[in-house]
């Protein structure tokens, strides 16, 4: 009978991660639905810009209210989980606090994990409020309503209850009040359970402690369905971030062939295919739906934390066009979970459902609105790209559709036919000179 | 003035069978829109006045390219491309400074993977490293004191990292240089980029270039200056809409210098 426990635990455990890996494996099959992309260079820059952005948090503190109280809860969040590591093998081995053992370094790791407990409650509590009572514009654009506005919310309540059963727990734990070293902050919540009886304080320590465990295994497999992933994702997403000007735009390989073909006097016209060149699918141009873009795209989509800061920094948005970079990315993953349901219901293949990327969730008047001035691409703390899934957007509008604005066709054709955007002639480039 | 002005262009060169120090992209803009061509001539007297050794592609000249990838036309920015570098490729052009952050963009970044290899520079940094090789000397003038302000091009700014350059030119002249609220890494677009310049806008509540013409008359400048014909349109009709045509002026930094020489 008295290994009921540890055997519910294990069970338990066994069932959280499980289902946390299931999920994990789904993520990675849609993100490789994604086209393939050389990102093989460059690595010792790339483990870099990860220490340094995910890691160090380097662009969060860019804004450094938000940048500081994010920084607590992250280190929280890290160092917390130490002691998480002792809650499993106490779980698992019937242990109570097995890491005591260490001595008066116990003391010390118990008090800074109490401290960033408190300082994480408060964050979350200071995130909450601006959030919900101060209403910063950037949480309350129109693409945060319904589960995006939950989904920010119940994650800060997964925190605030986590810190709280934390703090309980150790509060109620009697041997751990009495040898008083450690209970930094818990020595001051002790005192609430003064009135009661030994057995019951007890039962609330067995209560904080394992409701903690749950809520923590509950909370990992909340992420794989909410934008908190991004406390996974930010490290493959900064490793895997552009190392180039963000100005320089991707040449299309497949239209570099073709431009080089058109060029090359020496190309026989009338040359006929040769074998098996007939059965090659000619490459699509740019992107109508999830899997005409590349992995890293699909990646970046997953890492989105919804935070705004790029819709905020966006021209097109701040003078209140339809364009916010965030819904982009909030699209792009709405729309692969749609295609990876799709694909799991009908037996690993992907069988079409009459929608896409373009028009069913973003729309031609979103991506004509942006400027590519790359500031979503420099304001998101993560690496994350925006503008490369606009312009691939347009480009399979463009040349896929021939769908441009028709002050944009006038441009292009300009452009073919005079090299200039305008209607001037190329031989009076240089009139200039005389006037 | 114009008269004084010498562009020669590569052909020219080519014929003497000489190559000059640097070759001068004007642009679409540079070459075509009236108030652009004012950079453009301003830029050629601080080259006149340094005697540096430059020419321009002339009629030879084709846009970059630019508007057409942004618009999503990668088809024709390639054919763009690929015409341009032949031409470069063909003239053994190795140094390139041009005043358009698009062409300077597309030419430094774009080019090489499609066979264009060049050492390409903003005006700006050109000027700067001018100045620091003793080639060029700039005094403030008329320009001492002035309020100025700088409006940082995205494509130079955000796109390719260039703060400094046009920052120290303005110092340079011993003007009071003020920031907007967004610069830098965080300016704020003219609203002209990605291919924006050659269409109405998407339906808002305000247009990008008053937006942004309002962040900087808060500086309270008497002069607004930008290192980009498109920012410099955009900036333009800001004050335009703003009503402060005859207090704020919008000029390139090119513009800047030749003035305080009185070039």
């Amino acid at each position: 009978m008295d290994y009921i426990p540890n055997i519910l635990f294990a069970i338990v455990l066994i069932i959280g991660i499980g289902y946390f890996i299931k999920n994990i494996r789904k993520l990675i099959r849609n993100i490789k639905l994604g086209q393939d992309i050389d990102v093989s260079d460059n690595k010792s820059q790339r483990w870099k810009n990860m220490a340094m952005i995910a890691l160090g948090q380097s662009e969060m503190v860019r804004r450094p209210i938000a940048g500081i109280l994010h920084v607590i809860v992250y280190v929280g969040f890290i160092v917390i989980n130490i002691e998480v590591l002792e809650i499993i093998i106490d779980g698992l081995f019937g242990t109570h606090r097995i890491f005591s053992g260490i001595g008066s370094l116990y003391g010390v790791l118990i008090g800074t994990f109490e401290i960033l407990a408190l300082l994480v409650l408060v964050a979350v509590i200071v995130f909450w409020t601006r959030r919900n009572i101060i209403k910063l514009a950037r949480f309350w654009k129109s693409e945060m309503t319904r589960w995006p506005k939950s989904d920010a919310n119940y994650i800060l309540y997964f925190e605030m209850v986590l810190m709280s059963l934390f703090l309980i727990m150790n509060a109620t734990d009697i041997p751990f009040q009495e040898i008083a070293t450690g209970n930094i902050i818990s020595q001051y919540v002790s005192p609430w359970f003064a009135g009661l009886t030994e057995n019951s304080i007890h039962i609330i320590e067995r209560t904080a402690w394992w409701s903690h465990i749950l809520i923590i295994f509950v909370f990992l497999n909340y992420l794989y369905f909410s934008k908190h992933l991004h406390i996974l994702l930010a490290f493959p997403n900064t490793y895997y971030g552009s190392l180039k000007p963000k100005g320089e735009l991707n040449n299309l390989e497949a239209v570099t062939k073709e431009v080089m073909l058109m060029m090359d006097p020496n190309v026989d016209p009338y040359a006929t295919p040769t074998e098996g060149e007939d059965d090659e699918i000619p490459a699509k141009f740019g992107a109508s739906d999830v899997q005409d873009l590349n992995w890293i795209q699909l990646l970046n989509a997953y890492t989105c934390t919804e935070c705004g800061r790029c819709t905020s920094e966006c021209p097109a948005s701040q003078t209140g066009k339809k364009l916010s970079p965030r819904k982009i990315m909030m699209d792009t993953r709405d729309r692969l979970e749609e295609v990876g349901k799709n694909i799991d219901a009908n037996k690993g293949e992907f069988k079409d459902d009459g929608k896409q990327l373009l028009d069913d969730y973003i729309t031609r008047e979103e991506l004509w609105a942006c400027t590519s001035c790359n500031a979503c691409v420099e304001a998101c703390p993560v690496s994350i790209n925006p503008l490369s899934i606009i312009l691939d957007m347009r480009r399979y509008l463009v040349m896929e559709q021939s769908a441009a604005p028709t002050e944009l066709n006038t441009m292009m054709s300009n452009i073919e036919n005079n090299g200039a955007p305008w209607p001037y002639n190329q031989m009076d480039r240089l009139n200039w000179k005389n006037e | 003035m114009s008269e004084a002005l010498k562009v020669p262009t590569m052909a020219e060169f080519m014929a003497q069978g000489k190559q000059p120090e640097v070759l001068f992209w004007v642009g679409c803009a540079g070459s075509f829109d009236d108030r652009a061509k004012k950079i453009t001539k301003a830029f050629v007297k601080i080259l006149n006045k340094a005697n540096i050794d430059f020419a321009v592609l002339g009629t030879e000249e084709s846009c970059t390219g630019d508007p057409a990838k942004r618009a999503g036309n990668e088809f024709l920015f390639q054919m763009q491309a690929v015409t341009n570098i032949e031409v470069l490729n063909a003239y053994e052009i190795k140094k390139i400074v041009t005043t358009c952050p698009h062409c300077f963009n597309t030419l430094k970044n774009e080019y090489p993977s499609l066979g264009g290899n060049y050492k390409v520079m903003h005006h700006t940094q050109f000027l700067e490293s001018l100045i620091e090789e003793g080639r060029l000397i700039i005094e403030g003038g008329k320009f001492k004191g002035k309020r100025i302000t700088f409006h940082d091009p995205c494509f130079l700014g955000r796109a390719n990292d260039v703060y400094e350059a046009p920052r120290e030119l303005i110092q340079k002249l011993d003007a009071e240089l003020v920031e907007m609220k967004n610069c830098k890494r965080n300016g704020l677009c003219c609203g002209a980029g990605g291919a924006q310049m050659f269409k109405e806008p998407e339906k808002g509540d305000k247009d990008i270039n008053v937006e942004r013409t309002e962040q900087a008359i808060e500086t309270n400048p008497q002069i607004i200056a930008t290192g980009c014909p498109f920012c410099n349109t955009m900036m333009t009709d800001g004050v335009k809409a703003k009503d402060k045509k005859n207090t704020v002026k919008v000029m390139d930094i090119a513009e800047l210098i030749a003035n305080a020489q009185d070039l």
